[in-house]
C-alpha cells in the first residue's frame, strides 16, 4: 500500500492515449463566434490608419476591435502593454486588431481585409543596443506606468528593470585574485513551443458571470486580472482550464484572455473562441526572453572563487511582462551554486522591438547560468585545473551564503558536491575530456552545475481538498495545473499515502474551475509538489482527524488510541478491532439507525513563510523557500572537417529530495534535459529587416526531433526538505538549466575555441573557428 | 460525394469503420471536419501547416498530416483516428514507458506508430526515425517514446549506443 | 482553415482536366491543378495563394503510373515521394526525393507536385536533370513529349492550364554509380542547405544542385570544370565557386560564405565517392 517512491500510472493516462483527453480547443460549443488577429508586419511603427470598411462588409462578421476600443493598459508587473495595439506598434506579430465572426473561416477572410498602415519606426535590436544613450525609446512614458513596487524601471531609459546585488567587498576580491578572467555571451530570443497553442474563449451570462475557458498555467492569476483591469467583482468571474498541451512557463502569461473578454462583451455577451495560429503563438503570445552578458571571474591560486562582477541585459522584448521578475530571479541566483564572498551583480531588463517575453522552464537561471559557467571554464582554463574540480572545489555548502545572503542548511541547499561527485563517474570523466578517435572526429565533454530558487510571490499558497465518497474511495481537488507534468498524479499519492489506502481509490480530475477548485497560486516555478503537496498532506490530516473522532466515540477509546492504514481505522494495541472508511465517511450508523458524525471534508492550505522582498541597494532578502541543484554534463561528436557534431550523451544528477514517483521524475528531467539542448543547439529566433521574425514556423525555427536526441542518463542524490511533503524537492525546470552551458563546453573543449553565443549551429562553429572564411 | 456548387460538397467519409455524412466546404481541412463536424478531437491541430505531426492519422493504412488534406480528397478512403483504436499495442506501450507528458503530440505519434507497424512490422532504427521524425514532442525526451515503439515492434532495448 | 472558399473538381482524363482549367480561368477563377495538396493547403491557409478552384488530378489514371515501357521508367506525376522511395527502380531519385520534407508528409507529397510547386528547392527534380529524362505535358493540343533539360528553366516551364502528367526515364540511367547528399543547418528535418547530386556516366559526372541558388539547376558549365582533370581537384572546386549561374542563397538557413564552404566539402565527397582517393 505505499504510495511514495513508486511509479504510479498517471490518472491522465488512459484518456491521453486514447483521444478523449480534452485540451481547450477540443470543447466546442454550438453558438459560439470565433476571433481572429489583425497582427503587425513590422517591429516598429507608427499605426497612420486602420480601415475595417472592407472587412465589416463580409457577411458573417460581427465585430471588429481596434485598440481605439480599449484604452487600457495591461501587465502584472509593470502595466505597459495595450490589449490592442494603439498609435503604435513595438514589436512583430503584435495585435492590432480582433475580427469576431461566425466562423473561424469567415473571420480569416474579414481579417485579411482589415487594411493598417504603417510608418516604420527606428528599431532596438538587441538589450545591448536598449542600454546605449540616445538610443531611440521603446516606451516613452516609462514613468507613468502603474507598477509595483518591487520593480525598479528606469525613465528616459529601455530599461525596465533593475536589481542590483552587491555582497562583500569586490576590493578584497579583486586583490585575492591571482586569476581573473572576463566573459561576454549572448543569444536572442527563443520559444517555448508548446504543441498546444494557447487558446481561449470568454462568455458573458446575462446576470453578469464571465465565464473564461483557457490554456494557462494560472488560470487564479487570470480571474484576479480580470478583475482588477475590467473592475469585476471576482465572484462573477470563472476560469476554466481543461489539461494543457504543455506550457514551460509560456501559459503564465494572461493576453488572449483580455482580448476574448473585450470580445465577447462588444458582442453582447456571446461566446467568443480565439484560438493561436502557429505563427501567432510563435511571436504574438510571448516568447522565452534572450540575454547579453558580461561575466568578470577571479580565483586565488588554489582555484578558490573571491570575486564575481556580473552584468545581465535580458531582452525582455516589447513589454514587461514576467521578464522582469526573471532578471530579478536570475539576480538572486547569478552565481550558480558556487560559494562567492564578494559579489557585485547588476541585472537589467531591457525593452527592445522583439516579441515580449514571458516566464520560461529555468525562470531566468537557463541564461545567468550559460554566461557564469562559460567564465567559469574559462578561469578553470586558464588557471590550470581541472573543470569538474575547480566546480567541486568552490560548490556552495551549508552554512554558506547565497547572493542575496541566505544562510544555507543540508534542507535548504542540499548536496552539490555529491551531485558533481556522481556526474563525473556516470560521464567517464576520467576518460578525457577530449579523445581524437580519428584525425576529423574529435569526441569531447562538458559539464555545468545549476541551482534554482522560486522567486514566486512571498505569500504564494496553495489549497486543496479531499472529498470521500460512501464507499471510501476520494476525489481530490486542488489547483494545481495538469501541464504534462503528472503533479496531480503526484498529489494523489501524497494523499493516499497519508490518508493509508491505495492511491487507485483516489480520483483526481484534470479540469480546473476557480469558483470551486482552492485556489494554487500558479502553477509555475517547480512549486506545485511543494506547496500543493502541504496543502494535501494537511487536507488529508484534517479528514484523517474527522474520521478518527468518529471511530473514537465508536470504540470509546481516545484520539491516540487509534491509527489509520490499509483503509481502516483501528485500535493501535488491537488492529482486528477496525471500521472501513466507508463505515466512517458518511458518520457511522449504530444499528438502530443513530447516526454519528457527518460527510468527511479534508481540507487543507499552506502559504510559503520567512520569504523577504529584496532590499533595492544590495538584494538582501529570500527570494525562496529552498535551492534544487545538481550537476549536468555533455558529450559531443564533433567533426572537424564539416564543423558538424552529434551530442551522444547527457547526464544530470539532481538532488531531487524524496522521490515521490521514480518514472514521472526521470521523464521530467529527461523531458527538461532534452528541451535545454533543443535551445541550445537550434533554437533562436532569426530577425529580418524591422526585427520582423524570419522563422515563425516549425519549417524555419526548428526542435529537436526524434533519434536527434542523445543517450540520456538520469540519477538522483536525495537530501530530502525538511520543509516538504515527505521530503520532496521541486523537479520541473532545473534539469535545462545547466545544459546549453554543458553543451557550450563540451563543443568549445571540441573544437577548441570560445563558444559564447547561442544557438550552436555548425556554422556558428565555423564562423568562430575560422572567421567566416571558406 | 454529392456536388453542389462545387465549393460545398456532401461527402460520406469512412472513419473508424463508420461512413459519416456531412457537408463540406471543398476548402476545408480533413483535420477541422475530424474535430468539428464528427467530434473526433483526438487529432491535434498543432501547426496546421504539415510540421508537427499532431494531426496524423491514417488514410488507407498510411500515417497522413490530416491539416494538410482536404476532406473533399479523402472521400472514397478508410481514415483512423486515435478514436478509432481499442486498446492497441500502442496505446498500451505509451502508458508503460511513460511516453507522454502533455499528451498533446501523442494520437499523432501513435497514429504514426500504428501505420509503421502494420508496414514495417520489422522495421530497424533508420526506419523508425525516418518515420517518427514527422512528429515534434515538446515534453519527453523521445527516448521514452523510443522505448514505446521498441515495444510494440518486440524489438530488445540496446545496450546502450 | 483556409480563409477563403474555392470550388473543387476531379476529372478523370487529363482532356478533362485541362478543358476545366480552360473554362475556369475563362471565368476568372485562377485555377490550380492538386496533386499531393500539401502546397496549396497550407499556402491557401495563410493566403500566399488565392485561388477560385482547384483541379484535382488524382483520378488521372495516366498520372498515377509507375511502371517501365520499353526502354523507360515511367512515373505518373501524382506517384507519391514515399512510393517512389519505397521503390528501387531509380536508387538516386528514391534516395534524393526521399529526404523532402518528412517522411509522412511524403506519404502526401508527390512528385508532380515537388517539381512544379512554388517552394524553390524541388530536390526530386535533380535525378531527372542528370539523367535527362523526358516530362509529357497535356495541354490544349493534347500531349507534348519534351527534355526535361529544355523545359525546366529555373521552374518547369509551362503555359497556363498545361499539367504535367509523366516523367520518362531512360532505363540506362536508372542504376549508374550516383552520389545524393542532402547538408542541413543543424536539424533532419529541413530545407537544404544544399543538396548534391551526381550521376557518373561514361567516366564523366554530372552534377545537379539545390538550396545552393534561388532554384534547383544543372550547369553544363560546370560540369565542363568539374571533369577537367587537366585542373586539381581543389582547382575544380574553385573554378566551380566562380561560374555559379546566380548569387548564393543567404538566408536563415545559412549565409552565401558558409553555404560556398559547405559545397567545397561535398564537392570533394562527391569525388571520393565517385572517383576514389585523388591520385
Amino acid at each position: 500500500m505505499e504510495s511514495i517512491g513508486r511509479s504510479v500510472i498517471r490518472k491522465d493516462a488512459v484518456a491521453k492515449v486514447t483521444g478523449a483527453a480534452k485540451y481547450t480547443a477540443d470543447l466546442k460549443t454550438v453558438g459560439s463566434l470565433y476571433a481572429k488577429l489583425v497582427t503587425s508586419p513590422y517591429g516598429h511603427a507608427r499605426i497612420l490608419s486602420i480601415d475595417t470598411s472592407a472587412a465589416e462588409k463580409v457577411n458573417g462578421v460581427h465585430k471588429i476591435l481596434t485598440g481605439k476600443d480599449t484604452n487600457i493598459l495591461t501587465g502584472e508587473e509593470i502595466k505597459d502593454r495595450p490589449i490592442l495595439a494603439t498609435d503604435r506598434v513595438r514589436y512583430h506579430g503584435e495585435p492590432v486588431a480582433v475580427v469576431i465572426a461566425d466562423t473561424l473561416a469567415i473571420a480569416k477572410q474579414a481579417a485579411n481585409l482589415v487594411n493598417v498602415s504603417y510608418s516604420p519606426l527606428p528599431v532596438i535590436r538587441s538589450p545591448k543596443e536598449a542600454y546605449q544613450q540616445g538610443v531611440p525609446l521603446v516606451h516613452e512614458h516609462l514613468g507613468d506606468y502603474e507598477k509595483i513596487a518591487e520593480v525598479f524601471p528606469k525613465p528616459g531609459t529601455n530599461i525596465c528593470n533593475h536589481t542590483k546585488i552587491r555582497k562583500g567587498s569586490m576590493e578584497i576580491g579583486w586583490a585575492k585574485s591571482t586569476v581573473v578572467v572576463e566573459t561576454e555571451v549572448s543569444f536572442p530570443p527563443s520559444d517555448h513551443c508548446a504543441m498546444e497553442t494557447r487558446s481561449v474563449s470568454a462568455e458573458i451570462l446575462p446576470n453578469g458571470q464571465v465565464i473564461i475557458h483557457s490554456s494557462s498555467q494560472v488560470p487564479f492569476t487570470i480571474k484576479k486580472m480580470l478583475s482588477s483591469i475590467f473592475g469585476l467583482n471576482q465572484g462573477k468571474i470563472t476560469v476554466h482550464t481543461p489539461l494543457v498541451g504543455g506550457a514551460y512557463g509560456g501559459k503564465s502569461a494572461i493576453q488572449l484572455e483580455f482580448i476574448a473578454y473585450l470580445a465577447s462583451s462588444a458582442i453582447g455577451g456571446q461566446k467568443v473562441q480565439l484560438i493561436n495560429s502557429r505563427e501567432e503563438d510563435f511571436i504574438t503570445s510571448p516568447v522565452h526572453l534572450g540575454l547579453d552578458a558580461k561575466v568578470k571571474l577571479g580565483c586565488d591560486a588554489e582555484g578558490y572563487l573571491q570575486a564575481a562582477e556580473i552584468t545581465l541585459l535580458f531582452d525582455g522584448g516589447a513589454y514587461s511582462d514576467k521578464a522582469v521578475d526573471m532578471s530579478r530571479a536570475a539576480a538572486t541566483d547569478c552565481t550558480g551554486p558556487y560559494q562567492v564572498e564578494n559579489l557585485w551583480c547588476d541585472s537589467f531588463c531591457m525593452y527592445t522591438n522583439h516579441p515580449y517575453a514571458t516566464s520560461f522552464r529555468g525562470f531566468g537561471h537557463p541564461e545567468s547560468t550559460f554566461a557564469v559557467e562559460r567564465a567559469i571554464e574559462r578561469l578553470a582554463e586558464k588557471l590550470g585545473m581541472d573543470p569538474i574540480e575547480f566546480r567541486w572545489k568552490n560548490a556552495i555548502r551549508p552554512g554558506q551564503t547565497t547572493p542575496t545572503q541566505v544562510i544555507l542548511n543540508e534542507s535548504r541547499i542540499g548536496n552539490v558536491r555529491r551531485c558533481i561527485e556522481r556526474v563525473r563517474e556516470l560521464i567517464n570523466w576520467e576518460e578525457g575530456r577530449r579523445i581524437e578517435i580519428t584525425p576529423e572526429r574529435i569526441r569531447a565533454k562538458g559539464v555545468s552545475c545549476f541551482w534554482k530558487n522560486s522567486n514566486i510571490d512571498t505569500n504564494a499558497g496553495s489549497g486543496a481538498i479531499l472529498k470521500f465518497n460512501e464507499d471510501g474511495t476520494v476525489h481530490l481537488n486542488c489547483g494545481v495545473i495538469e501541464i504534462g507534468t503528472g503533479s496531480r498524479t503526484v498529489l494523489a499519492q501524497i494523499a493516499a499515502q497519508k490518508l493509508g489506502i491505495d492511491v487507485d481509490q483516489i480520483y483526481v480530475e484534470m479540469d480546473i474551475d476557480t469558483s470551486s477548485t482552492p485556489e494554487h497560486y500558479k502553477t509555475v516555478a517547480s512549486r506545485g509538489l511543494w506547496m500543493a503537496g502541504r496543502a494535501v498532506l494537511a487536507a488529508a490530516e484534517d479528514a484523517i482527524g474527522q474520521l478518527l473522532n468518529v471511530a473514537a466515540q465508536v470504540f470509546r477509546v481516545s484520539l491516540d488510541d487509534l491509527d489509520i492504514g490499509k483503509g481502516f481505522v483501528f485500535l493501535k494495541d488491537n488492529p482486528a478491532r477496525k471500521l472501513a472508511l466507508k463505515e466512517l465517511v458518511y458518520g457511522y450508523v449504530y444499528p438502530n439507525g443513530n447516526a454519528i458524525g457527518s460527510q468527511v471534508i479534508g481540507r487543507g492550505s499552506y502559504t510559503l513563510r520567512g520569504m523577504t522582498f529584496l532590499d533595492p541597494k544590495t538584494g538582501k532578502g529570500v527570494p525562496g523557500p529552498d535551492w534544487t541543484v545538481g550537476a549536468q554534463a555533455v558529450e559531443v561528436e564533433w567533426n572537424k572537417r564539416d564543423y558538424t557534431y552529434k551530442i551522444l550523451r547527457a547526464v544530470t544528477v539532481i538532488d531531487a529530495g524524496t522521490i515521490i514517483n521514480p518514472k514521472l521524475a526521470q521523464g521530467q528531467v529527461k523531458g527538461a534535459m532534452h528541451m535545454g539542448l533543443s535551445f541550445a543547439s537550434r533554437e533562436g529566433f532569426i530577425f529580418g529587416p524591422n526585427e520582423v521574425v524570419e522563422t515563425t514556423q516549425f519549417r524555419t525555427y526548428k526542435v529537436l526531433r526524434y533519434g536527434e536526441n542523445p543517450d540520456y542518463t538520469v540519477d538522483f542524490v536525495v537530501t530530502p526538505s525538511r520543509e516538504t511533503a515527505y521530503g520532496l524537492r521541486g523537479i520541473g525546470e532545473h534539469a535545462l538549466i545547466g545544459m546549453p552551458a554543458a553543451l557550450a563546453n563540451s563543443l568549445s573543449t571540441a573544437a577548441e575555441v570560445h563558444l559564447n553565443r547561442l544557438p550552436l549551429t555548425p556554422e556558428l562553429i565555423w564562423r568562430m573557428k575560422t572567421g567566416g572564411v571558406r | 460525394m454529392t456536388d453542389q456548387s462545387h465549393t460545398r460538397f456532401s461527402v460520406a467519409l469512412n472513419v473508424n469503420g463508420v461512413k459519416r455524412k456531412t457537408e463540406v466546404r471543398s476548402a476545408d481541412i480533413l483535420l477541422d471536419v475530424l474535430r468539428n463536424n464528427f467530434g473526433l478531437t483526438g487529432a491535434k491541430p498543432g501547426c496546421l501547416n504539415g510540421d508537427c505531426g499532431s494531426c496524423t492519422v491514417l488514410v488507407n493504412g498510411w500515417p497522413i498530416k490530416s491539416c494538410m488534406m482536404l476532406a473533399v480528397a479523402a472521400s472514397n478512403t478508410n481514415i483512423v483516428t486515435v478514436e478509432g483504436l481499442k486498446g492497441s499495442a500502442t496505446q498500451r506501450a505509451f502508458i508503460e514507458k511513460n511516453a507522454f507528458q502533455c499528451g498533446y503530440c501523442t494520437p499523432g505519434f501513435i497514429m504514426n506508430i500504428e501505420g509503421l507497424s502494420a508496414i514495417h512490422p520489422d522495421a530497424d532504427d533508420s526506419i523508425i526515425e525516418e518515420w517518427l521524425q514527422s512528429n515534434i514532442c515538446r515534453c519527453t525526451s523521445y527516448e521514452e517514446i523510443k522505448a514505446a515503439v521498441y515495444k510494440v515492434l518486440g524489438k530488445k532495448p540496446e545496450a546502450g549506443r | 482553415m483556409i480563409g477563403f472558399d474555392f470550388e473543387y473538381y476531379r476529372p478523370a482524363t487529363s482532356n478533362e482536366a485541362v478543358k476545366l482549367y480552360e473554362s475556369l480561368q475563362a471565368q476568372g477563377k485562377r485555377p490550380v491543378y492538386y496533386a499531393g495538396g500539401t502546397e496549396i493547403v497550407t499556402f491557401a491557409r495563410l493566403n500566399q495563394i488565392e485561388t477560385g478552384a482547384v483541379i484535382d488530378i488524382n483520378s488521372i489514371r495516366e498520372c498515377r503510373v509507375y511502371q517501365f515501357n520499353t526502354s523507360e521508367l515511367v512515373i505518373g506525376a501524382t506517384v507519391t515521394l514515399t512510393h517512389l522511395a519505397e521503390t528501387s527502380a531509380f536508387p538516386l531519385l528514391s534516395v534524393t526525393g526521399g529526404r523532402v520534407a518528412d517522411h509522412t508528409a511524403r506519404n502526401q507529397i508527390t512528385i508532380g507536385g515537388n517539381i512544379c510547386g512554388e517552394i524553390n528547392y524541388k530536390e526530386a527534380l535533380l535525378p531527372f536533370l542528370l539523367a535527362e529524362s523526358n516530362v509529357i505535358i497535356a495541354g490544349n493540343n493534347g500531349y507534348q513529349d519534351k527534355p526535361i533539360m529544355e523545359a525546366f528553366n529555373k521552374r518547369l516551364q509551362l503555359e497556363p492550364g498545361e499539367c504535367l502528367v509523366q516523367i520518362l526515364t531512360d532505363r540506362k540511367y536508372l542504376n549508374l554509380p550516383y552520389f545524393s547528399v542532402k547538408k542541413r543547418k543543424i536539424d533532419v528535418i529541413d530545407y537544404p542547405l544544399l543538396t548534391l547530386t551526381a550521376l557518373k556516366i561514361d567516366n564523366t559526372i554530372r552534377v545537379a544542385f539545390s538550396g545552393l541558388c534561388g532554384y534547383p539547376f544543372r550547369s553544363r558549365e560546370i560540369e565542363t570544370i568539374l571533369n577537367n582533370h587537366e585542373l586539381s581537384r581543389e582547382e575544380r572546386i574553385e573554378q566551380t565557386v566562380l561560374h555559379l549561374p546566380a548569387p548564393v542563397l543567404d538566408d536563415w538557413i545559412g549565409s552565401a560564405e558558409y553555404r560556398l564552404f559547405v559545397l567545397k566539402n561535398t564537392l570533394e565527397d562527391m569525388y571520393l565517392a565517385l572517383e576514389g582517393e585523388s591520385l
